[in-house]
């Protein structure tokens, strides 16, 4: 009780009653307080409010009949309101009868230290004092509590129109803090301020302490979260909030906000600086967490806090927008820009000024997610129509949606499973996976992804941010691209799988070098970014050997899904060792390819459509399942039961053709008639692998020209 | 590098100078002056006035002072310009683009505060702050 009451008395002189809801509160932060507090009041105020202190104690002790500390810690408390009535008795001399009872019944309660008390409490009327006159004025000059105590003494006779006065203004902080700026002096806003946050009013009595070295020790003692909005004021925010702007996630325009805040009477500079810092979006509106910001640094200014050069962490707007794709951001303890990004890209944020800000985010950002996550895009293969399905479903993923090139019919497949599939590939990039998405259809993707990229530029650094989502997308795309290729060039390649080999590690590494800078464009990613992009790529080329194999576990995958599809096994066999012998990873990667390609294979199968979409998850163990099919199904080369159409065809046609020469007419001309499937199958695998080409150099020479580009960025 | 940078806004009246204090200032000021002459000169030659970065470089105007002085004019007409020692690397057309882009958005963010007065002097810390990193920067 008596440390209660002495932190109560001695800082919330004035806000006996706020004292009174919150003593809970109030015991529990003023603790740490409390013992500094006191340790400092002691020392340093101590001398000076001696005398002034036992005048108003003898005049309160002739008034009061409470205890002595009681007394005393009225008489503290006192001189604080009797200081305001003194500037200004007029506003509720009337209700001093009602509010003095209990503020005498507040004061009895708490047992203060009286000494402890005055002093406190004089730095709260001087401060207040100054404020009286200078309505809004910053500034904390401690010219000494001495001239502030003779009009205490003075205000003795007032005390009970002060006590008035301050209970008055008590009751109503929150609606009157503004309505007091317009209309009475800040004595209103500064109850209404201490009532609503406790750490404010220790805080204030901090600053009010004519010691500076008091207010040192109590500001860092309230340090903790001395710009913490308590739940009283963020309430009271929201409905000057609401008064100006209906909507709660509308936004309050510039005009508006400015009115508003210049109600405050606090200079137009410093009003600049506040809506520098708590603007965090820089869109010349404020949402309602920037409001509340803005409001509680008026609030605080008008307290005496000076203004901080950096956005305070508890004022940080709410990354809402960015938590999606994007890390929410780091605290402006490096700077409060983690914030912009998050609301700039959902609204009203320019690019420029939330590129601006995204930018700081980024570099904060390891190097790692913010390359990745454009990598994968890029790195996915290139299907335009697959990528724009794939942006549209992904809008948060600019991941490129793997194309498969060879599955022409199962594209919707293969779409749903690139939506799935972008996920992962963002996330699978960032492991490394990247290998199968610098396959040829990339650089398709890539282009059409970079000027999606651009086009996102506002967003994609907000996407970038989070490292994990952006980058699992892109594995699995990477991966059901590279299956598809895989798949082709397995088909194409059915009789020769050196062939298959051969193609796969070509084209990988243009993808890789070209998709490395593309994601810098977007932001300053240091060389390093696009270092680490390359180096993926050198994975990828390893990997092409795989992709004769992922198309075998393609098949294998598609076979296993559609009960139906053994077609690939004869290639599986000879695949799957190589396979196996290749990374772990790779297979995996595969695996997950394998499924999606399966899925893209099986378009007729609306349940590999459905399963392309969850291939993120399962796709690592059903491919496991699958390889292991594949094993399986190796014996079985001559089953061909058609899978999807044409492949599945071509393959049969294949091993078949032989066959069928040495047989009868018939069987030549169905022989002829497989062939003719097979070259178109193949023509059609040599179209789209041309035009996988040459987007794949056009994006390495649009990639290369960004980076040279983005090489002067870098110094700076 | 940057040893000074000025903000003029569309009448010629600067909004913001800062420059390094180690020079005598007044030299500064009397570049970014002159220099003035010959932006409105490009404006005007320009017919149409296509506001782009890659056209307002002045390039070199005291080649014995070993001093660069590089314009970037907005769309509303506000000049930013910057007066470059040479004496350092020097430095790539690009890095003074991306110096200009980000005095750009630090502009515009100074304009989106509604208690900024368009014609008032800057006074916002946040671009005090990124002028003097790009002036620290460049030593």
């Amino acid at each position: 009780m008596e440390l209660c009451g002495a932190t109560r008395l001695g800082y919330f002189g004035r806000s006996q009653f706020y004292i009174a809801l919150k003593l809970v509160a109030v015991a529990q932060s003023g603790f740490p307080l409390r013992v500094e507090s006191i340790n400092t009041v002691k020392d340093l105020p101590l001398p000076r409010f001696v005398a002034s202190k036992n005048e108003q104690e003898s005049r309160h002790a002739a008034s009061y009949s409470s205890d002595s500390e009681s007394q005393g810690s009225y008489s503290g408390v006192i001189p604080p309101p009797p200081g305001r009535g003194q500037v200004k008795k007029g506003p509720g001399s009337h209700d001093a009868v009602q509010p003095r009872p209990s503020a005498d019944q507040q004061e009895p309660a708490s047992p203060v230290v009286s000494p402890q008390q005055s002093p406190p409490a004089s730095p709260h009327t001087w401060r207040k004092h100054n404020r009286h006159p200078s309505g809004g004025n910053s500034e904390r000059p401690l010219t000494g509590p001495g001239p502030f105590w003779s009009p205490f003494g003075d205000a003795q006779s007032g005390s009970s129109a002060g006590d008035a006065v301050w209970s008055g203004h008590s009751p109503p902080p929150p609606q009157e803090n503004w309505v007091s700026f317009a209309d009475t002096p800040p004595t209103s806003t500064l109850l209404t301020m201490h009532p609503a946050s406790v750490q404010d009013q220790t805080t204030v009595r901090t600053v009010a302490s004519a010691t500076t070295a008091n207010e040192i020790r109590r500001q860092s003692s309230s340090c903790d979260d001395p710009w913490k909005i308590t739940d009283e004021q963020r309430q009271y925010y929201i409905n000057q909030f609401t008064t100006i702007q209906p909507d709660l996630n509308g936004f309050i325009p510039g005009s508006a906000a400015k009115e508003f805040f210049t109600k405050s009477k606090l200079p137009i500079l410093e009003l600049s600086h506040i809506w520098e810092l708590s603007d965090f979006d820089k869109d010349g509106a404020l949402t309602l967490d920037e409001f509340c910001a803005a409001f509680h640094l008026v609030v605080a200014r008008k307290n005496g806090y000076d203004l901080p050069e950096k956005l305070p962490e508890s004022l940080m707007p709410k990354l809402i927008d960015l938590e999606d794709s994007a890390d929410v951001g780091d605290q402006p303890g490096e700077v409060g820009y983690s914030g912009s990004p998050a609301e700039a890209p959902p609204s009203k944020s320019p690019s420029m000024p939330s590129l601006n800000q995204t930018w700081p985010e980024l570099n904060q950002s390891s190097e790692d997610t913010a390359i990745v996550h454009p990598v994968p895009i890029r790195m996915t293969p290139s299907k335009i129509h697959m990528q724009e399905m794939e942006l549209k479903r992904t809008s948060s993923d600019h991941t490129n949606p793997t194309s498969p090139l060879l599955v022409k019919t199962s594209d919707l497949s293969e779409e749903s499973k690139i939506n799935s599939s972008v996920k992962f590939p963002s996330g699978n990039t960032v492991d490394g996976y990247s290998s199968s998405d610098s396959f040829p259809s990339d650089p398709e993707q890539i282009g059409s992804n970079v000027t999606r990229q651009r086009s996102h530029s506002g967003a994609s650094p907000d996407n970038t941010a989070p490292p994990p989502p952006p980058p699992r997308p892109q594995p699995s795309h990477s991966r059901s691209s590279s299956l598809d290729m895989n798949r082709t060039f397995a088909v194409t390649t059915g009789q020769q799988q050196a062939g298959v080999v051969a193609h796969p590690p070509a084209v990988p590494p243009r993808p890789q070098p070209s998709q490395a800078p593309g994601p810098s464009v977007h932001r300053p990613v240091d060389a390093d970014g696009l270092i680490t992009h390359t180096s993926t790529s050198p994975q990828q080329i390893p990997e092409q050997p795989n992709f004769a194999d992922f198309s075998q576990f393609e098949v294998f995958a598609a076979s296993n899904v559609t009960e139906e599809q053994d077609n690939e096994a004869e290639k599986h066999p000879d695949v799957l060792p190589a396979e196996k012998a290749s990374d772990p990873a790779g297979s995996l990667r595969v695996a997950q390819t394998d499924g999606k390609i399966e899925e893209k294979t099986a378009a007729s199968v609306p349940a590999n459509v459905s399963k392309g979409t969850t291939p993120l998850a399962p796709p690592p163990k059903p491919v496991r399942r699958r390889l292991k099919s594949e094993d399986e199904l190796r014996p079985d080369v001559d089953e061909h039961t058609q899978k999807t159409g044409v492949l599945a065809a071509v393959l049969a046609s294949q091993p078949s053709i032989p066959r069928s020469v040495g047989k009868d007419k018939k069987a030549i001309q169905a022989s002829i008639r497989r062939n003719k499937e097979t070259n178109t199958v193949l023509a059609r695998l040599n179209s789209e692998l041309q035009q996988q080409l040459k987007d794949v150099l056009e994006e390495r020479i649009s990639l290369e020209v960004q980076l040279e580009q983005l090489r002067p960025f870098s110094h700076l | 590098m940057a040893v000074c940078i000025a903000v003029i806004a569309k009448e010629n009246y600067p909004l913001y100078i800062r420059s390094t204090p180690t020079e005598n200032e007044l030299k500064f000021h009397y570049m970014v002056h002159t220099s003035l002459d010959v932006v409105d000169e490009k404006i005007s030659a320009m017919g149409k006035a296509l506001v782009d970065q890659r056209e307002l470089y002045l390039g070199l105007l005291y080649p014995t002072e070993d001093y660069k002085v590089y314009d970037y004019v907005t769309n509303s007409k506000v000049k930013f310009v910057m007066v470059v020692d040479s004496s350092n690397t020097a430095l790539r057309d690009n890095e003074i683009r991306s110096m200009f882009r980000k005095l750009h958005n630090s502009y515009t963010d100074v304009m989106c505060n509604p208690f900024y007065n368009p014609g008032d002097r800057i006074q916002s810390r946040a671009f005090d702050n990124m002028v003097t990193s790009m002036m620290i920067q460049v030593c």
